[in-house]
């Protein structure tokens, strides 16, 4: 038993120290590359141009990649909890198609400009919250046990968002065509630091909550009434973290768009690595996440200097690629 | 001996048909209880209306004298254990699976287990003889073994009483008398009250000291093994003429089945 926390907290040493380097690595990297002892000087100085494209443009970049990756991953782990199913990440429910629509809406109406640079991050939340209640009354509210009929209205919500984007897109000018498809493919360069840190807030706060309930989802793990049997109340724990990663999912598309794949493969690829309890998996699948996320950043936005690629390719390619290989190697799956 | 659980003029079902017609008995503290019953007569929604699958019609049901609606889910859990048919986990050991029983003992904010927990954990992996896999993956074990596991998660529990929903169904003769001896060892020397819900008619007159015998949503008979698995019982209940004899060692009734060939030749 000791030794198990033991490993757990090596596990997470492990990860933190991960991360930092992975952090000093984005900071190094980009038009200007700076060397490590370079980046403590200059943050020290705390002026001149090279102070200003640290701390105003790559360490905001940094803050949201960390948050957005986290809260995805988490969110995907608790979906993939609460119904017993590998497979469920956050956006098979449509949450991201209802902030893709509410983005899409904005920009064909030229509603830009309505809360300057908020409009697009507002109007992705309405289109999510709007899906997260649609979802809520047509299934969850009364069927929410129903894995499949809950996910089959995630998926078919999906599928109405998606075509009522290629209509608006197909309607439309091709200079708000061009802002559809950006947006929509993702993007982690944020201007406004008070809503990278609302996001940085929000996605800890998420973590904190779900991790109060590590031990119901431990208990999940035999089935909701085997959960029940245990003295849990199954039905608000299940609705109560639907809730939460719908939240989470919602606010992180609002704001950097339509990153796929980090909230299926990182729970799936640390689920595989370190077990299923959750214990020490929130934690984990959070920083890997965020690491990850990080990384993919990273990658994106040096790779074709000084153009930058959408990070949801970058997720899609990388996570893609190890999840197969990690698919390949395991013998008993995943 | 004194009652421990009253199941008071129950009414439950799925929607539409009630399945449980105002079903009364008694629990007495350390019996060992047996259910039976044809299919859809009722076992397995009398199962679910005490564990609270599914909610009662009216009635009620009391635990040492108080309503268990009053009770809160951990307070349940701390009486009553129950053990399903089959669970399907992946991922998971054998200790861990076990150690989930000393979730209603969990306090706000703890997340890791207690010396106790292990202990308990322990102690009860070695009383069901799955010690050995405690480190092996639940999935991987069979399903005689995964069932003594359960009872292992059950008894960590450390509850009052132990509900089970057909524990041997599936299992080899081997497995199903290990499981019920297990049971019946539980019953004796720890005085731990045992409600089983059983298909198989010889096991339960073999092991049960009391058999509710249920049909069409309505007990029967219950009493002791004689008295109620005789063929008129049993033939009014299952409509299957059987011969019932005595076991030659535990005088237990045995049930003894004839082929329609035999009997059509016979009469």
């Amino acid at each position: 038993m000791k030794k198990r926390n033991t490993i757990w907290i090596l596990i997470i040493v492990f990860l933190l120290l991960l991360l930092i380097g992975v952090v000093f690595l984005a900071l190094s990297v980009g038009q200007i590359n700076f060397s490590f002892a370079q980046i403590l000087d200059i943050l020290s100085k705390k002026e001149g141009v090279e102070y200003s494209v640290l701390a105003n443009i790559r360490l905001p970049r940094i803050l949201l990649s960390f948050a957005v990756g986290g809260a995805l991953s988490i969110s995907g782990l608790v979906l993939q909890g609460i119904y017993r199913n590998p497979l469920v990440e956050p956006y098979t429910l449509g949450i991201s198609g209802g902030a893709a629509l509410g983005v899409s809406f904005a920009i064909v109406f030229g509603l830009q400009n309505m809360f300057s640079g908020l409009t697009l991050p507002v109007f992705g939340i309405i289109g999510a919250i709007a899906m997260i209640i649609l979802l809520y009354v047509l299934s969850l509210r009364k069927e929410y046990l129903n894995i499949n009929k809950v996910l089959l209205t995630g998926v078919m919500i999906s599928f109405m968002t998606s075509s009522m984007i290629m209509f608006i897109m197909a309607t439309t000018t091709s200079e708000n065509l061009q802002s559809i498809v950006f947006w929509t493919m993702g993007s982690l360069e944020e201007p406004n630091d008070l809503l990278i840190y609302l996001v940085f807030g929000i996605s800890l706060v998420g973590l904190v909550v779900i991790y109060l309930f590590s031990g119901h989802l431990n208990a999940l793990r035999l089935g909701e009434a085997n959960a029940r049997y245990l003295g849990i109340n199954s039905r608000a724990t299940i609705k109560i973290l639907f809730v939460i990663a719908s939240i989470l999912t919602g606010v992180s598309v609002s704001i950097a768009g339509v990153i796929g794949f980090v909230g299926l493969i990182i729970p799936q690829l640390l689920r595989y690595l370190i077990g299923s309890d959750f214990r020490i998996l929130i934690i984990t699948t959070y920083l890997g996440g965020a690491i990850f996320l990080i990384l993919s950043d990273i990658v994106a936005r040096t790779i074709i200097a000084p153009n930058q690629l959408p990070i949801g390719v970058i997720t899609g390619i990388i996570g893609g690629a190890i999840f197969i290989i990690a698919l390949s190697k395991s013998k008993q799956g995943i | 001996m004194s009652v421990q659980m009253k199941i008071e003029k129950i009414v439950c079902g799925y929607s539409g048909s009630f399945l449980l017609k105002e079903v009364s008995f008694d629990i007495e503290k350390g019996l060992f209880t047996g259910i039976i019953g044809p299919n859809g007569s009722g076992k397995t929604t009398l199962f679910r209306g005490i564990t609270g699958d599914i909610g009662l019609k009216s009635g009620n049901i009391y635990f040492e004298g108080k309503n268990l609606t009053s009770f809160t889910g951990k307070q349940r859990a701390r009486r009553f254990a129950i053990v399903t048919q089959k669970i399907e986990v992946a991922n998971i050991t054998v200790e861990e699976f076990v150690l989930l029983g000393r979730f209603p003992y969990k306090k706000p904010f703890q997340f890791l287990e207690t010396e106790e927990d292990y202990r308990l954990a322990g102690k009860y992996m070695k009383m069901t003889g799955v010690y050995k896999y405690k480190d092996k993956l639940f999935s991987e074990l069979s399903g005689g073994e995964q069932q003594l596991v359960s009872i292992a998660k059950a008894l960590t529990q450390e509850p009052d009483i132990l509900l089970l929903d057909e524990p041997t169904s599936h299992l080899d003769i081997a497995h199903q008398v290990k499981i019920l001896n297990l049971l019946q060892k539980l019953n004796k020397t720890f005085k731990l009250t045992v409600i089983m819900i059983i298909h198989d008619l010889n096991l339960a007159g073999e092991y049960c000291d009391h058999i509710i015998m249920l049909d069409n949503g309505r007990i029967h008979t219950s009493g002791s093994a004689k008295e109620v698995l005789n063929y008129k019982n049993i033939e009014e209940v299952y409509k299957t003429p059987v011969v019932t004899r005595e076991n030659p060692i535990s005088k237990k009734p045995a049930i003894f089945l004839i082929s329609e060939r035999v009997l059509k030749g016979k009469m």
